[in-house]
């Protein structure tokens, strides 16, 4: 296949662009700053060579991090379907306020009688949070999910420390098709990870379940609804079954935007939830963060919410920063500071705005498209359970069989229909599992379209087209990219001294 | 609603696609119970104008650093970030794209994330960063786990001269980790006896620079001493634009860097998000956590950049990760990245100076109020000094006469004889009438 | 030579004397795709039959390697450090992973034997 050459290397609007090492200088920049007096120094000699570094002039700046940009494919520009991580459109209200000086040029530690209003803001973002999930408590520090699946964990350990039980209870079960950063946090805490089948329903198989209990299980880590997309009915069962067992229930929250407003997680028997803000709660994903993962509580872990908390004090809202400052038991401090303040701000910001009512709406309209999809595609693609399913449709790579496609190119060839692939090969428990969250914010004629594109990507497969799927993607920036040698010789930045030989083999 | 692109004919002919009744039989799953059957006690839905004056309301109740003379370090520092940086971080492609999964679209993601990991490695004088992690408090914590993994032992000595708040985040780590540490009882000045806690079930010692009250340190010995034992040297900077001037960890032997990125391109922000760097010694790359970028050749053969080395992280190592972390901190990492492109190293190493002579500036004119004792020998932006009255009730009064004068000690450190010291910070947004101002109204406050 | 061993998790192990070498199968290696890094036992650790004894990490996946025998480690093989990919092109000759004197014979007696190891593979497809 020949492709039109050019002298720059650029493609018409598509223009490559090299590092900052390759363009900029170490004495050119782009800050004007004030000129250096003199004076004599107090630094005591401890001084380092010149600083290595590009700079670029403001205009070079703006161009390398533009074409940049324009590599990437993101929520903005279309849909994006990947399952678990709820890719809805970003308002930019969120944004603005934000960026209000009164949120963002105000410091942690200032006296608290001077961030009045920042306070407000923390607490009254708590009681969002609690009141949308029915718990007493939330811990706000988290800064992304799994730090709060740390948090909530780390307040089930203490609960049970507290009990004098924690050499007997080592064992957290965690059904197979969990996040990885389900056992991760587990075992970070010590704990042995023991996994639960599910049945032929995808759901957790609750005698099984029942079989594995005994008085050494800690918690069972939950994801609800699961990482297959289906609410777990057996929900209360479960939890009481574990609280009996006097264990605790912990609850990824990753998936809430299918409930919110309809389900309270309190009603169903959790103990502790963290709820992903960049999820449910709109905040920007940002390329990887930042993220934030406040974690509700229920009263049995109430006392053992970390710190700093928000409390209302004889003059005003204060934080309690020290253990002895509340009657509480704190399991300590999660993190330097209050959290992630810049992301309470959009939170709330997009709470305030859709309301209880519109909350309620999102679930429902994430619910309706992703069984909108799922029907629509019934007939074309394959998908291991049967039934309804919430916020995200599943499928297995059944209907790929014998066509010479995996999961894998069938993602790549979405790529060159102007798609971000959906999630691959997640739940690890359905082969070549393909992922598909729509979210509430994407129309019914972008879903039409994303419908009509996979079925015409499923005919190819099936005509024996392999060469759709095999070399794709052929119209992105790059083409397929080499992680093979990545991960043999790593190169982690510019100028590395440890680039190894390339093996002829390769 | 303005995102809810859907109406209610859309609803309808979906529904009825679907096979349903209405929307409610698609949560015939969830138990009844459980189910509500109206909206939450919240409030209703709002316009983006009514939202807007109710969030400037609270935001009008708090006294922002740039309308006052301002002087707050600790852990967090005000600094310019050109405009340029936050219109950056809005654009599209950057603001709303995900973590880097399918490279083919996201090279502009993880082109940044290479040039980040360079810089943090050259500025820290380390051989390989990662592509960061939520803050430097968390970095560290994850620092002290990976030198229990390198070295296979499980107990670490932190200075009392690191962050106070930096400490409680690594004993909490410990502690729920079945792990030990030794915490060195803080002390402002003078030397500090680490090697005496080190032995053979060591795994660590963690150090600051410059340390919490502010005082700049060369590790270079205490680095030899520590190896010599079989243990690391993790060093932590709260303060990253202190790297455009100061020796580097990696020229003083630290085997783990952990640090703030705050200081270049993100704001205050009352703490949060923040960007934590971490680097380290090559030969321990496997054991890192977080993400890692690194470059390769697609089936072109054209130059391209993959997150890499993922078999350590938890999607895939699940309960044997190196870590936990999912969600890094992206878009504050591309802040820091742009803000330093604009600085250039030569730009980054002339801030610093400036930095450094108005803490200079200010420790002279602080230092000749009555009572007022600057104490450290060596500083870079922030320092502490000893005040003849508890620190708290002074920066109170100073806050009523419209100055944020500092941090007082005793609030990160309630016990052990704090309460009249105050660290006090200069960074190059401080402007001479500031100074004068804060001067006027501390000898004021303590007359 | 003698025959060669091969165990559930997909290692083989062959005996020259009291040294058995062990690697894992062609089948094991196409399964996770190109290897890129092997982490392997010290010499002079001590083995029991089904303990963990190393990884092998592809780009997508990390497994286990379980030590097929009781035994004390002699050596790993150097080459893997700079050349993971050995264990693709050539896992049951230059791809071994690591030597170990055998303290127990009897345990190989429970191995299944190259034709066993076929059907074995075979149903699992």
């Amino acid at each position: 296949m020949s492709e039109k050459t050019t002298f720059t290397g650029h493609r018409g609007l598509e223009l490559r662009e090299d590092l900052i090492f390759e363009i900029g200088a170490h004495d050119r920049s782009g800050v004007d700053l004030a000129p250096l007096r003199g004076t004599p120094d107090r630094l005591g000699g401890i001084i380092r060579e010149a600083v290595d570094l590009p700079g670029l002039a403001e205009p070079e700046a703006m161009r390398h991090y533009v074409r940049l940009s324009q590599k990437n494919h993101a929520i903005d520009m279309g849909l994006y379907p990947l399952g678990s991580c709820t890719m809805k459109h970003n308002p930019r209200l969120n944004e603005k306020m934000a960026r209000l000086p009164g949120f963002a040029d105000i410091h942690p530690l200032q006296p608290a009688s001077t961030v009045q209003g920042a306070l407000r803001l923390m607490d009254e973002l708590a009681h969002w949070l609690k009141t949308l999930t029915g718990m007493p408590e939330v811990a706000l520090s988290p800064k992304a999910g799994a730090h709060g699946e740390l948090c909530g964990m780390m307040a089930i350990r203490a609960a049970i420390e507290a009990r004098g039980e924690i050499e007997r209870r080592t064992r957290v079960l965690v059904p197979e098709s969990a996040h990885g950063t389900n056992p991760a946090t587990a075992a970070l805490l010590g704990f042995s990870v023991d996994g639960i089948p599910a049945g032929d329903d995808g759901r957790v198989d609750l005698e099984a379940f029942r079989d594995k209990l005994g008085d050494d299980v800690a918690a069972i880590m939950l994801t609800n609804p699961n990482t297959c997309g289906l609410f777990e009915r057996d929900i209360i069962a479960i939890a009481d079954a574990v609280h009996e067992a006097g264990g605790y229930f912990y609850c990824d929250g990753a998936n809430f935007n299918a409930i919110v407003g309809r389900v309270r997680p309190g009603d169903l028997g959790i103990d502790a939830m963290h709820i992903n803000l960049h999820k449910t709660f709109s905040t920007p994903h940002g390329g990887g963060g930042p993220g934030a993962g406040p974690t509700v509580l229920s009263e049995r872990l109430a006392a053992f919410a970390p710190l700093p908390r928000v409390v209302a004090g004889k003059s005003g809202l204060e934080l309690v920063e020290h253990g002895d400052q509340t009657e509480g038991r704190p399991f300590g401090r999660m993190v330097a500071f209050h959290g992630q303040m810049g992301m309470f701000v959009r939170a709330l910001a997009y709470m305030m705005s859709h309301g209880a009512d519109g909350l309620r709406q999102v679930a429902d309209d994430a619910v309706l498209n992703a069984n909108y999809i799922l029907a629509e595609l019934s007939g074309t693609m394959t998908s291991p359970y049967s039934g309804p399913c919430m916020h995200e449709a599943l499928f297995d790579d059944t209907f790929l069989k014998d066509t010479g496609v995996e999961t894998l190119d069938f993602a790549k060839a979405m790529i060159d229909e102007g798609y971000h692939p959906m999630t691959m090969y997640f739940p690890l428990v359905v082969h070549g599992a393909m992922l598909i969250e729509p979210t509430e914010t994407e129309s019914k004629a972008s879903l039409d379209l994303f419908i009509a594109t996979l079925r015409d990507l499923v005919a190819s497969a099936t005509a024996g087209d392999t060469e759709r799927f095999t070399t794709a993607p052929q119209l992105a920036p790059t083409k397929r990219l080499d992680e093979t040698r990545a991960a043999r010789q790593p190169v982690l930045r510019y100028g590395s001294t440890e680039k190894k030989q390339v093996r002829a083999a390769e | 609603m303005r995102y809810l692109p859907l109406n209610d004919a859309d609803r309808a002919t979906m529904l009825e696609r679907i096979g349903v009744e209405n929307i409610d039989a698609l949560f015939c799953d969830v138990p009844a119970e459980a189910r509500l059957d109206g909206p939450v006690e919240l409030p209703i839905h709002k316009s983006e104008m009514q939202v807007e004056r109710d969030m400037q309301a609270m935001a009008g109740q708090n006294m922002t650093a740039g309308s006052a003379p301002f002087f707050c370090g600790a852990g967090a520092y005000r600094h310019h970030v050109p405009a340029t940086v936050d219109h950056i971080i809005q654009r599209s492609e950057f603001l709303t794209s995900y973590t880097p999964y399918q490279p083919e679209i996201t090279q502009g993601t993880l082109q940044y994330l290479f040039e980040f990991q360079s810089q943090v490695a050259e500025l820290t004088g380390m051989e390989v960063a990662n592509a960061s992690m939520y803050d430097g408090s968390t970095a560290a914590g994850e620092a002290v786990l990976m030198a229990h993994r390198v070295t296979r032992r499980n107990h670490a000595v932190v200075s009392g001269r690191v962050h106070p708040q930096y400490v409680d985040v690594i004993a909490n780590l410990s502690d729920m980790g079945g792990f030990g540490l030794t915490h060195i009882p803080p002390t402002v000045q003078g030397a500090e006896d680490l090697l005496s806690s080190v032995d053979e079930n060591t795994s660590c010692v963690v150090v600051q620079n410059p340390d919490f009250f502010g005082s700049v340190n060369d590790y270079t010995e205490l680095a030899e001493a520590v190896h010599a034992r079989g243990a690391l040297l993790v060093v932590v900077v709260t303060e990253a634009v202190s790297l455009g001037v100061l020796k580097t960890p990696g020229t003083m032997g630290a085997d783990i860097v952990v640090g703030e990125g705050q200081s270049l391109g993100n704001g205050l922000n009352f703490g949060g998000p923040y960007v934590g760097l971490f680097a380290a010694r090559e030969k321990f790359l496997r054991q890192m956590p977080g993400r890692l970028c690194g470059e390769t050749v697609d089936a072109d053969g054209k130059r391209g950049f993959v997150l890499t080395l993922s078999t350590r992280e938890q999607h895939i190592r699940r309960d044997k990760a190196t870590s936990n972390i999912c969600t890094n901190s992206g878009l504050c990492s591309l802040a820091f990245s742009a803000h330093l492109s604009l600085l250039g190293g030569n730009g980054l190493q002339h801030l610093a100076w400036l930095n450094h002579e108005q803490a200079v500036d200010l420790a002279g004119r602080l230092g000749s109020i009555d009572g007022v004792k600057p104490i450290n020998d060596t500083f870079f932006n922030e320092f502490t000094v000893e005040l003849p009255q508890p620190a708290d009730t002074v920066v109170e009064a100073l806050a009523a006469r419209g100055v944020l004068g500092g941090v007082p000690v005793s609030r990160l450190i309630p016990d052990g004889g704090f309460e009249n010291y105050l660290l006090v910070a200069a960074t190059e947004t401080c402007a001479p009438e500031d100074m004068a101002a804060y001067a006027a109204a501390l000898e004021e406050v303590l007359s | 030579m003698s025959a060669v061993k091969f165990t559930k998790d997909h290692e083989w192990v062959s005996l020259d004397g009291d040294t058995a070498t062990v690697g894992i199968t062609a089948y094991a290696q196409e399964q996770l795709g190109d290897v890129v890094f092997v982490e392997m036992p010290e010499a002079g650790k001590t083995v029991s039959q089904g303990d963990e004894a190393g990884v092998v990490e592809s780009v997508k996946a990390a497994s286990e390697v379980y030590a097929p025998v009781s035994g004390e480690v002699v050596e790993a093989n150097p080459e893997l450090e700079d050349n993971p990919a050995l264990v693709n092109q050539d896992p049951l000759a230059g791809g071994w992973f690591f030597r170990l004197r055998l303290s127990n014979a009897g345990e190989l007696d429970g191995l299944m034997d190259e034709a066993a190891y076929k059907a074995y593979i075979e149903e699992l497809d």
